[in-house]
């Protein structure tokens, strides 16, 4: 086996890495040698062709199709240099108040997650675009919101030269989303920070990890390793957990620590999501603009859920109506008519939702939709079909009907069209890509995985840093709150991580 | 009347098939537009397909094996003919049934067949175009010459 010798190790680059390894790369000036381990490629800018099926495959976990462990819910995660934000849509949201203090971290507070969250937005170049780079897709939802007296609201977003390609989630092919892949791991690689790609973690031991390269495959996008391939085993005297909220329980409990932090997978929540369709009676512009320009949060704390402007791409498109055959694709052939809105369910820990390990070290996700899950999506369907209809549309496919067309003349009886009993595995298409958990903060190890900073109960060289840390949903786009705990995490391990550097 | 069915058959003429014969036949009567692909589209087809499942676990390569097995027999029970012998109003029966069923296991098996069968055909270049979805990397420069 190989051999690496740092101080400080990372493992995952996306909003959690990405921003400690930034906030850390101080530390090089005085010598502190400090590595990110980032088990997807580093892909060239010319690399991103928007290409749906290619480019999943290229940035995604299982190319985008990783299912729960009863095959009802698919969960994106990014895999690359970047991370998830290389395939988001930029969407920047400061953690909303009641949720902090719902989290009842103890030294936590919004106002601390607010100040941070402050110092990205203004890094990653987060504003409101101009009303002439919003799309009809998203001016609708603009209309149907108004007409029904809701309470929409913009997305501030951290785009940088947006061109309007529609392409944010297959990655930007003009390099305007300003994620960590753009931002944070460039600045911590001019300060000295070096990236390893392609290289996926194993194991953690004993202030070391044992991780592999993996070769670069034929006709594979992304540049070869730095590293030659093969295992290694990376010293460090600091390592620090970055590998969101799936693969960083997984990686924890494959490294045996489960027996201590009984709480290790725990917790986790994703905002399961549904992608609603509507067809106009003429085209407007959806695939040219910012797909993600609005949201509506305001039954959020009464209903459960949160709707969003999407646009996706002809096979995720696809998957999302239900059915199959003509009527199936009418709607399809209907592209250029079509708006689209996402349903998200604000989800909360159930003792059955969790991350767990098969006998390979594979993570496993278990997730049942619980009743208030159900209720809240089909509450938000019933809402997203009446801004639909508010906005003009003849037609809205209501996944959670049967049949699942409603016209216009049926808007009356949307509440009793939904089903909320077809939220059951491989009926209604529901993915998410909001994933939470399974290593929240919290006092102890009887009711938590880390404190506060991220520390590991009872392993004082190991910390987590990403979405995993929530110990109950954010209830909004997550990126923002990810680096601001990523931030907090770095804060502490600079200001008292001496001795642990020190090797004590 | 020439059913769909046949009409696939036909059009995909002696192109070699990648897949085991019953998904072209699930393809064709998820999406009937199918139909009409020649032997070249339908190895792009499976081509995606065999792609995207080579990044899956071997578990579940196992089970849409074994799926594709069930809905081609299945029906053997019920009209004595297996999926492919169908005519398209029967294969479109045998589907609806797998995707209603009570049982999750197999409901989700026709979910992941199915997702399979969209990936394919909606994954290539001709079938978005073919409806309409033409994003340019120059979104709105492209848009508002």
């Amino acid at each position: 086996m190989n051999e690496r010798g740092y101080d400080i190790v990372i493992i995952g680059s996306g909003a959690g890495g990405g921003t400690v390894a930034q906030e850390l790369a101080p530390l090089c000036r005085d010598g502190i040698r400090i590595v990110v381990l980032e088990k997807g490629p580093k892909l060239a800018e010319n690399e991103f062709s928007g290409r749906e099926i290619e480019m999943a495959q290229a940035l995604y976990e299982d190319g985008g199709g990783f299912l729960t462990s009863d095959g009802g819910l698919t969960l994106a995660m990014g895999v690359a240099y970047g991370g998830s934000t290389v395939v988001y849509t930029g969407t920047s949201l400061i953690a909303p108040s009641r949720v902090i203090a719902g989290w009842n971290v103890p030294g936590l507070s919004h106002s601390e997650i607010e100040r941070r969250s402050r110092k990205f937005m203004e890094q990653n170049n987060v504003h409101f675009l101009t009303d002439d780079l919003i799309n009809e897709n998203n001016q609708l939802f603009v209309k149907g919101c108004r007409r029904l007296g809701y309470n929409v609201q913009q997305f501030p977003v951290n785009l940088l030269g947006c061109r309007g390609s529609s392409l944010c989630n297959l990655g930007c092919p003009n390099l305007a989303k300003q994620g960590t892949h753009r931002v944070q791991l460039p600045e911590a690689e001019r300060g000295g920070v070096e990236v390893v790609t392609r290289c996926e973690v194993e194991r953690l031991d004993e202030r070391s990890v044992v991780a592999t390269v993996r070769p670069r495959g034929v006709d594979e996008k992304g540049g070869p390793s730095s590293w030659e391939p093969g295992t290694y085993r990376v010293h460090g005297k600091i390592v620090v957990v970055c590998a969101g909220a799936v693969g960083s329980p997984a990686l924890l409990l494959r490294s045996r620590l489960g027996a201590a932090l009984p709480r290790l997978g725990h917790g986790f929540t994703c905002h399961p999501a549904l992608i609603l369709v509507a067809e106009h009676n003429r085209p407007i512009t959806n695939f040219v603009g910012h797909p993600k320009s609005y949201y509506l949060d305001q039954f959020v704390e009464s209903d459960g859920y949160v709707l969003e402007t999407c646009m996706y791409f002809p096979f995720t498109t696809a998957k999302s109506l239900s059915g199959f055959g003509a009527p199936h694709a009418e709607f399809m052939e209907a592209f250029p008519r079509l708006q689209m809105i996402l349903v998200l369910a604000c989800d909360h820990p159930a003792p059955e939702n969790r991350v767990t390990v098969d006998r390979a070290g594979h993570p496993v996700v278990h997730y049942r939709f619980t009743p208030a899950v159900k209720r809240a999506l089909a509450s938000g369907t019933a809402a997203a079909a009446r801004i639909f209809f508010a906005a003009g549309a003849r037609r809205v496919h209501v996944p959670a009907a049967r049949p699942p067309t409603v016209e216009a003349e049926r808007a009356e009886r949307l509440d009793d069209l939904i089903d909320e009993d077809r939220f059951r595995p491989g009926d209604v298409t529901v993915s998410a890509a909001h994933l939470q958990g399974g290593c929240g903060m919290g006092l102890t190890a009887r009711d938590s995985v880390t404190d506060s900073f991220g520390r590991v109960h009872g392993v004082p060289w190991l910390f987590v840093a990403d979405a995993s840390l929530f110990p109950d949903s954010v209830e909004i786009n997550p990126y923002l709150t990810i680096m601001a705990l990523a931030d907090r995490v770095a804060q502490w391990i600079r200001q008292n991580g001496r001795d642990l550097l020190a090797g004590a | 009347m020439e059913t769909r069915s046949e009409a696939a058959a036909a059009s995909a003429g002696a192109a070699p098939s990648l897949l085991p014969p019953v998904f072209r036949a699930i393809v064709s009567t998820v999406v009937p537009a199918a139909t009409e692909l020649d032997g070249e589209a339908w190895l792009e087809v499976e081509r995606l397909v065999i792609d995207s499942l080579q990044q899956r676990p071997r578990a579940l390569q196992r089970r849409l094996r074994l799926f594709l097995t069930l809905v081609q027999w299945l029906p053997a029970l019920r009209y004595g003919r297996p999926f492919t012998s169908l005519d398209d109003e029967r294969r479109a029966r045998v589907l609806a049934r797998l995707r209603d069923h009570s049982i999750d296991l197999i409901r989700v098996g026709f979910w992941g067949v199915r997702t399979l069968a969209l990936l394919g055909y909606y994954g290539r270049d001709a079938a978005a175009r073919a409806i309409g979805y033409r994003p340019r990397h120059d979104g709105w420069d492209a848009f508002r010459p």
